[in-house]
């Protein structure tokens, strides 16, 4: 059994009703994400046109952050997905520095690497992940990409030829597909993201790694002081550095 | 941040979640700095030892052990304090992933490590005899096994090379940073080795034979004139990859870094190029001393420049 997802862009709407399903499903901290739907406006007016696309861990075949964590807090199931110990992990970063796809972000509030598991505890108990579940529209399509009658393989077939994976020249064999994406959709340097330029805040960086209150000496005193309730502050304040990140050679 | 803009796709993002910035900082460059300083040292020692009786240099067989020692315990503290689960560094040892270079990386630093506290108290238990007083045992040991030195020396050498460059290997499996994607980054390492321990030798050099400063300086300038061109070519050259161009090309343009990479280059190398190649043959000692320093500063924001620039791209 190798399991694998697809998404159907033409069909996504961009109700997000995904990522806040994962967000309350998986207690994702505020600043953190392990799906995000990113809205790309293209054309010029009158003709244009605004598309979605969820992002998420593709679950990798050759998963870079497995190779590079150093204590096999990310490690494959037997089902194929790149899951994550957050017990075992040293908080590192390692494997931030080697996904090429920006999936993975420091918990602040464990201190650790996290990211999307394809909801491996609710595939455990026979469940499809959160995300699947809620999508109105069934752009999410999961399943056994080994099993040639599963849904998620008919649809592959069907579309054969249309069925992308982001960065293929990184030979990383996602498992994780998309079905009427192009490149302006899928290549992060095929659009412009422009600092202050969006729809309902103009915070386009995070100025920190996993707990912004979290100080070099507080990971060492933590163990004896207790860690403190994380203030969700964090993501109001790193609106106050915005201006810094213009200045620093953001537009 | 790097802003990519492929005009003619006329795409822009409207509505997204903040995305990461830099995730490896300036700790990770005092890591990496440090460490080119405790295994330079070591590659300078056993070149000069070759070369030259150990008379011309008399507390080099003391003080390169020394200086490695405070080096690498430098570089092992900024490893740790860079982790956000630092108690944890433990798991490197007790459940070790060996296709990560960061634990084959961890484990050879530590031997290394453990070779240089074996030559640091022989050296210094050899040149102070009355240190500890006449009933350190710790300090007789030593002394009793001063042979060991010269037994350990040979493997200290050939373990440096790869712990000067595994952070190579680990910024190769860093596959998300095109600009790191080269081969070019274990010469870069290596030369930055050759750079830092000529550099730091040079700066408790006084008491040296002309002839082995002359060395120190020949190395230097060979070092920073290598690692100029190397870091030139890769700034300059085409990259195959379209995210290593976009990086670049953001600091060609005047944006963020451009002025730190560029104060790098001309105190790490441009200037320290010329200064040792004078020095070489007037042995100069200030202006030798002066490039060693200059050399070193440089060497930092360079490193400095080339480890953050890439986490400034987008990935997704």
């Amino acid at each position: 059994m190798k399991l694998g997802f697809l998404v159907d862009l033409s069909l996504c709407m961009g109700c997000k009703g995904c990522e806040i399903a994962c967000k309350v499903e998986n207690e994702v901290p505020l600043s953190s994400w392990r799906l995000r739907v990113k809205y790309i406006d293209l054309g010029v007016f009158p003709e244009t046109k605004r598309s979605f696309t969820p992002l998420r861990c593709n679950h990798c075949e050759s998963a870079p952050c497995e190779r590079i964590c150093p204590v096999s807090a990310l490690h494959y199931l037997e089902n194929g997905i790149v899951n994550i110990d957050s017990s075992r992990c040293i908080g590192c970063a390692g494997c931030m520095m080697a996904c090429p796809y920006g999936a993975i972000y420091m918990d602040p509030e464990t201190n650790t690497a996290d990211k999307c598991t394809y909801c491996a505890h609710r595939i455990e108990s026979g469940m499809m992940p959160a995300c699947v579940v809620v999508c109105p529209v069934e752009a999410n399509i999961f399943g056994d990409i080994e099993d040639d009658n599963s849904h998620i393989s008919r649809y592959i077939m069907e579309h054969k030829g249309a069925v992308q994976v982001r960065k293929p020249e990184k030979h990383t064999s996602p498992t994780h597909f998309y079905v009427g994406g192009g490149n302006q959709t899928l290549n992060p340097l095929a659009h412009q993201r422009l600092e202050g330029f969006s729809l309902f805040n103009d915070i386009t960086h995070l100025e920190h790694v996993g707990d912004k209150h979290h100080s070099i000496l507080d990971r060492f005193l933590a163990p004896f002081a207790g860690h403190a309730k994380l203030n969700n502050d964090n993501f109001t304040a790193m609106q106050e550095n915005v201006e810094t990140h213009s200045k620093e050679g953001g537009h | 941040m790097v802003e990519n803009t492929i005009h003619a796709t006329q795409a822009i993002v409207t509505l997204d979640v903040p995305i990461q910035g830099i995730v490896w900082g300036s700790i990770i460059t005092v890591n990496m700095w440090a460490k080119s300083i405790g295994t330079g040292v070591v590659f300078l020692a056993a070149y000069l030892l070759y070369r030259h009786k150990k008379e011309s240099m008399p507390n080099l067989r003391w003080i390169m052990p020394v200086i490695a020692f405070i080096a690498l315990n430098v570089f092992l503290l900024f490893t740790l304090i860079d982790l956000h689960q630092p108690y944890r560094m433990i798991h490197i040892f007790t459940h070790p992933h060996w296709t990560s270079s960061i634990t084959v990386g961890a484990w050879l630093a530590s031997l290394f490590l453990g070779l240089v506290t074996v030559l640091l108290l022989i050296g210094v238990a050899d040149a102070f005899p009355t240190l500890g007083g006449k009933n350190c045992k710790l300090s007789a040991l030593a002394r009793n096994n001063s042979a060991v030195y010269e037994k350990i020396m040979p493997f200290l050498v050939f373990l440096a090379i790869p712990v000067t460059t595994y952070t190579a290997i680990i910024m190769a499996q860093s596959s998300a940073r095109e600009l790191w994607q080269a081969p070019t980054e274990v010469m870069q390492m290596l030369w930055a080795a050759f750079m830092a321990g000529s550099a730091a030798l040079i700066l408790v050099s006084g008491s040296w034979s002309k002839e082995a400063r002359k060395d120190l300086a020949f190395v230097l300038t060979i070092a920073v004139f290598f690692s100029f061109a190397m870091y030139m070519s890769e700034y300059f050259f085409s990259f195959k990859s379209s995210e290593a161009e976009a990086t670049l090309a953001f600091v060609h343009a005047g944006g963020a870094y451009n002025v730190e990479f560029w104060t790098g280059m001309t105190l790490g190398f441009i200037i320290p190029f010329f200064l040792g190649l004078s020095t070489i043959k007037s042995d100069n000692i200030t202006l030798l001393r002066l490039a060693a320093i200059l050399a070193l500063v440089g060497l930092f924001l360079v490193k400095d420049v080339w480890l953050k620039i890439p986490q400034m791209l987008p990935l997704s």
